[in-house]
């Protein structure tokens, strides 16, 4: 499998990403500068966490519009993979390849700290069997409160599109989403970092189970004739 | 000419600045404060003139860039030549 690590200005979790993929799980890993048009060879694509254009205007806002999106989003509509954390997880938001947005904390407060997290039924790879009940991941963001209208809310439940829940909401987020999937199956986006948390002196390996999970689901939608 | 363009949080959705702010008012002795809700302003000045082609263009990256749909709305001004 071949990774590739999106990098914009500003992008502070690169090489944590990097180094889940390459020394974690011992994947052929690459970084693709944003000013790339093409991803080359990838089954899956991080779009890394930090703060992408200094966050100017709104999170993610100004980096959706820069060269390797368009090929980020071929690839996400020919079926292959992706996965956003954190500031990743705003850019695809703001793409539009995610529903909804992630605004300012309610608590106003840049939150740090490991988070307990409930795994949703969320697919044949991201659910309680592959996971188990609950997940520790760490995060830090002054903007995870997750937002999405009523409607939009309902069909995400209705089809199992909620991947995590914080067990104790740390930023407001509606129904306690800390990541979610789209509706295909293949876009994966989360404000916790599983990035953090693999190495021995990281508060937990939950880390390398969750980007597993979002492996697996390459295989299950036949992202093969895409790439 | 000048464009100015107000982008605000949807009514329905939460504004934690605007309620950290509506408190501090209400400290400072404001009363029968209802709401208090933060935006921006992005001041823009280009050449040309007011026609409805710049406003369908405004409208495009008004709804693209400056503002998310999903939370905010915008409107804008346009003034002078």
């Amino acid at each position: 499998m071949n990774i590739a690590v999106l990098q914009f200005p500003g992008s502070n979790c690169d090489q944590d990403a990097f180094h889940l993929f390459a020394s974690g799980l011992g994947l052929a890993t690459r970084y693709v500068w944003h000013k790339e048009t093409s991803l080359g060879q990838a089954d899956l694509v991080v779009v890394p966490g930090g703060f992408s254009y200094g966050d100017y205007l709104r999170c993610g806002a100004i980096a959706r519009f820069s060269p390797v999106m368009r090929a980020l989003r071929a690839h996400a509509e020919g079926g292959g993979l992706v996965l956003g954390i954190c500031n990743g997880f705003q850019i695809l938001c703001e793409a539009g390849l995610l529903p909804g947005a992630l605004i300012r904390n309610s608590s106003l407060e840049y939150r740090c700290m490991t988070c307990e997290l409930a795994v949703g039924d969320a697919g044949p790879s991201f659910n309680t069997r592959t996971l188990g009940a609950r997940v520790r991941l760490p995060i830090g963001h002054g903007e995870g409160n997750y937002r999405i209208d009523e409607e939009g809310m309902a069909r995400l439940e209705e089809r199992g599109q909620v991947i995590l829940r914080y067990v104790d909401n740390p930023n407001g987020s509606l129904g306690d989403v800390a990541g979610i999937r789209s509706e295909s199956g293949n876009v994966f986006g989360m404000m916790p970092h599983p990035d953090r948390a693999f190495e021995r002196f990281h508060p937990s390996q939950d880390g390398l189970a969750v980007a597993r999970a979002v492996l697996m689901a390459g295989s299950r939608v036949g992202t093969g004739a895409a790439s | 000419m000048k464009i100015k363009v107000f982008v605000t949080p949807k009514k329905n959705v939460l504004d934690p600045q605007g309620v950290a702010v509506g408190h501090a008012l209400e400290s400072l002795g404001l009363k029968g404060l209802r709401s208090a809700r933060v935006g921006k302003v992005i001041e823009l000045e280009v050449e040309g003139s007011d026609c409805p082609q710049l406003r369908a263009q405004l409208d495009k990256l008004c709804a693209d860039l400056l503002s998310n749909p999903v939370i905010e709305d915008y409107h804008y001004e346009i003034a002078g030549v």
